[in-house]
């Protein structure tokens, strides 16, 4: 049961994913079967590398198994209806915890065939929850499919990461003033680089 | 900082919009003219906007509609474009993010910062290499070197730590917190200040609007956990108050 609430919640990641690109496909009326393909091969294909075995949701997908949000994603775009946005709220399983067995590690899905060209989704497991789902491919048609790719999951730092720094580009956080800009962090990093 | 394989580097930073803002140039030919004239432009952005758009200039576009002078109707088209999207941002969060309420009369400063960001980084597209700007404390970056651009996420108990960090290839990261700039964030449903959330972080496509979410979820407080399952196409971390972190990563 747990295995496969963490593997519909890989599933409803990558039909999120793919029901991007299938969202066009219902309103032009794309070749018959072809967003059936895609479709059933999402769902099929999504966690082949996760090897545990129980059916890595081979039904779970297509059916709309209901066991999270992420079945309105399956069902969506497995049918090519394309209701892209309902696919996403599955988001949260991705950082859901989880108390399965799965291993700890990264899981490459199948490449998944689309008309735009490639997608191959990776999800990385620890601890039980998958900390991480990305498109390691995906097509190259304009620079906003890019953004497809998602947005990594912040990575905590292990030790305290000081103002001595050299790991980080910039610094993030609550707005600084010109008074507290001048003993933060982000000063610090301007100055390197200045001129 | 920099070791020797790395590619050329330069950063500028100016005092705008009552923040420091800084911008980096990575790759390509950073002590050019080109990306210097760009540079340029995009401070220039900034301060119009900030002579335009802020509540604090008593001759400011803004303060004559907010002072009854000046009708929206006859406002320019990037006040009217402003005041839409606030009134998007009141829809997408369900009145908690809320210019009218927050303070007297209609103040959009919480969104004109990200927007002014925005309008800065598309003249800096143009740049060959990749840029990263920083905003007193929110980042808007790309990348085409496909080097990803690191961006620490601050300790909000120690401003002198970072928390977590982020690749960021094409995307902004947007925080804040309940103390940003001295003064407190209120929930512009009760009037009260909120509390709950130490500091909200948030990484998406849009600075904008990664910025306008960062702070719906300090004034959401406790429930802000949850409401972060409905940002698609976003990732980021809440620091609760008492500590702990959460973190999420939602496809788009």
């Amino acid at each position: 049961m747990k295995v496969s609430k963490l593997v519909a919640a890989g599933l409803g990641t990558l039909a999120g994913v793919v029901a991007v690109f299938l969202y066009p496909t219902s309103t032009n009326r794309p070749a018959p079967g072809q967003a059936d393909g895609n479709g059933s091969s999402a769902s099929s294909g999504a966690v082949a590398g996760s090897g545990s075995g129980s059916g890595t949701g081979s039904g779970s997908g297509s059916s709309g198994s209901a066991s999270s949000s992420s079945g309105s994603a399956s069902s969506g775009s497995s049918s090519g209806s394309g209701a892209s946005s309902s696919g996403s709220s599955s988001g949260s399983g991705s950082s859901g915890t989880s108390g399965s067995s799965a291993k700890s590690g990264t899981y490459t899905g199948d490449v998944v065939q689309t008309r735009w060209g490639p997608v191959q989704v990776e999800i990385t497991v620890s601890g039980g929850t998958i900390t991480a789902a990305r498109a390691v491919q995906y097509p190259h048609g304009n620079g906003r499919d890019e953004q497809i790719n998602g947005y990594a999951l912040p990575i905590l730092e292990q030790e305290v990461v000081s103002a001595q720094s050299d790991k980080i580009d910039a610094v993030s956080g609550a707005t600084v003033t010109s008074d507290g800009y001048i003993s933060s962090l982000q000063s610090a990093i301007d100055q390197a680089f200045h001129a | 900082m920099t070791t020797t394989t790395e590619a050329p580097r330069r950063a500028w930073t100016v005092q705008v919009m009552g923040m420091p803002v800084s911008i980096h140039v990575r790759g390509g030919n950073p002590h050019g003219s080109q990306a210097r004239d760009a540079v340029e432009r995009a401070y220039a952005t900034l301060r119009d906007v900030d002579a335009r758009f802020s509540p604090f200039r008593a001759d400011s576009e803004l303060s004559r509609l907010r002072r009854g002078e000046l009708t929206l109707a006859a406002a320019s088209d990037d006040l009217r474009l402003v005041e839409r999207l606030c009134r998007t941002a009141v829809e997408r969060t369900a009145g908690a993010f809320d210019p009218w309420r927050w303070r007297d009369g209609f103040d959009p400063t919480g969104l004109v910062k990200g927007w002014a960001v925005a309008r800065a980084g598309e003249l800096l597209r143009e740049v060959d290499g990749d840029v990263l700007v920083d905003a007193g404390g929110d980042v808007l970056a790309w990348s085409r070197s496909g080097r990803p651009w690191v961006v620490g996420i601050e300790d909000p108990t120690d401003r002198s730590r970072v928390l977590a960090r982020v690749p960021l290839l094409d995307g902004a990261v947007a925080t804040s917190g309940p103390a940003a700039r001295g003064a407190h964030i209120v929930d512009p449903r009760t009037g009260e200040p909120a509390a709950g959330v130490l500091s909200a972080t948030v990484v998406g496509p849009s600075i904008l609007w990664a910025d306008v979410a960062a702070t719906t979820a300090v004034v959401l407080g406790p429930a802000a956990e949850a409401w972060t399952s409905t940002l698609h196409g976003t990732s980021g971390l809440l620091v609760l108050a008492g500590g702990r972190v959460h973190r999420w990563a939602n496809p788009t």
